[in-house]
């Protein structure tokens, strides 16, 4: 299927519809449904197990165990986002401070001095309020009551931090809808699933993004 | 003063500048420009605040051309 304009790279994942605002309300509530899928049964079972033997309470807790650590390990999954990726080598200091420059004469004084502070970049969309890592973004949804982490990168090893976040922006601001279909989705669900397994500075970054996202309502069109 | 810049390992490299009035500088980058493309650059232009646009013709008017690389789901 050719690319019928936006992002190139969607000529890449061609089988994918393009998101909409619907579409990731649809995701970010079968994230839930399938979260409770997965848990209500475990739990279940083990009250079950309980009430008709008490002897198998061990077991019940082992289930409720399970029911307790899935949901854990998708959140988990959806903190890994934001987090640098390891690499052999840094890029050298100078290669660093160069890409640094050149991302802070894209971004305002706001999100420049947020990104000097935390390394993520805050950027606000039609979808919500994004934040970009070097090898994934956040993407906080209008209202701050769920986010959508997604795996997106661009695969060149080499590059510095900053350069890999600038090429992220770059294509964000090309085109939204398209980089959000590029890009795979890792967790979507309630912020503090996430809040709660990410170093401090991500955190500020984040807490920064849902403020902007309960604060105003998100540009039509 | 017009540039094309290329985000790559060094941070970035300015591979041209041009001036409307001067062609050979406006050759020269535009040679430069269709190149980068060829090697699967994608060249961006800032659009005001929030917005970018991709670009296969080099836009003389443009301050500032970035190439960057495809970005790809991790």
């Amino acid at each position: 299927m050719p690319n019928q304009g936006g992002l190139p790279e969607l000529a890449g994942v061609w089988w994918r519809r393009r998101v909409s605002d619907r579409s990731l309300t649809r995701a970010g509530r079968l994230w839930t449904l399938s979260a409770l899928a997965q848990t209500i049964p475990l739990v279940a079972a083990a009250l079950v197990l309980a009430a008709l033997r008490p002897l198998t309470i061990p077991v019940g807790l082992i289930l409720l165990a399970h029911a307790w650590a899935i949901p854990e390990l998708y959140a988990a999954r959806g903190a890994r986002v934001l987090k640098p990726p390891s690499r052999g080598r840094r890029s050298p200091p100078e290669a660093e401070r160069l890409a640094l420059g050149l991302l802070g004469d894209l971004l305002d004084h706001r999100p420049r001095e947020l990104q000097r502070r935390t390394g993520l970049v805050l950027e606000r969309g039609r979808l919500g309020v994004w934040l970009l890592g070097e090898a994934g973004a956040l993407l906080v949804r209008p209202g701050g009551r769920r986010v959508h982490c997604y795996c997106v990168r661009v695969p060149d090893p080499e590059l510095p931090a900053a350069d890999r976040i600038a090429h992220l922006l770059l294509a964000l601001r090309e085109d939204e809808v398209g980089f959000a279909t590029v890009a795979n989705l890792a967790f979507a669900g309630a912020p503090w699933r996430v809040r709660r397994r990410v170093p401090a500075p991500v955190r500020e970054a984040l807490a920064v993004a849902l403020a902007e996202a309960r604060r105003r309502p998100v540009q039509a069109g | 003063m017009s540039q094309l810049i290329r985000m790559d390992h060094t941070g970035h490299t300015v591979l041209a500048e041009w001036t409307m009035g001067d062609q050979a500088s406006v050759d020269g980058a535009v040679a430069r420009f269709r190149e980068q493309l060829d090697q699967g650059y994608f060249a961006v232009v800032s659009r005001g605040e929030g917005h970018a646009e991709q670009v296969r013709e080099l836009p003389l008017e443009a301050e500032t051309v970035i190439l960057r690389r495809p970005i790809a789901g991790g």
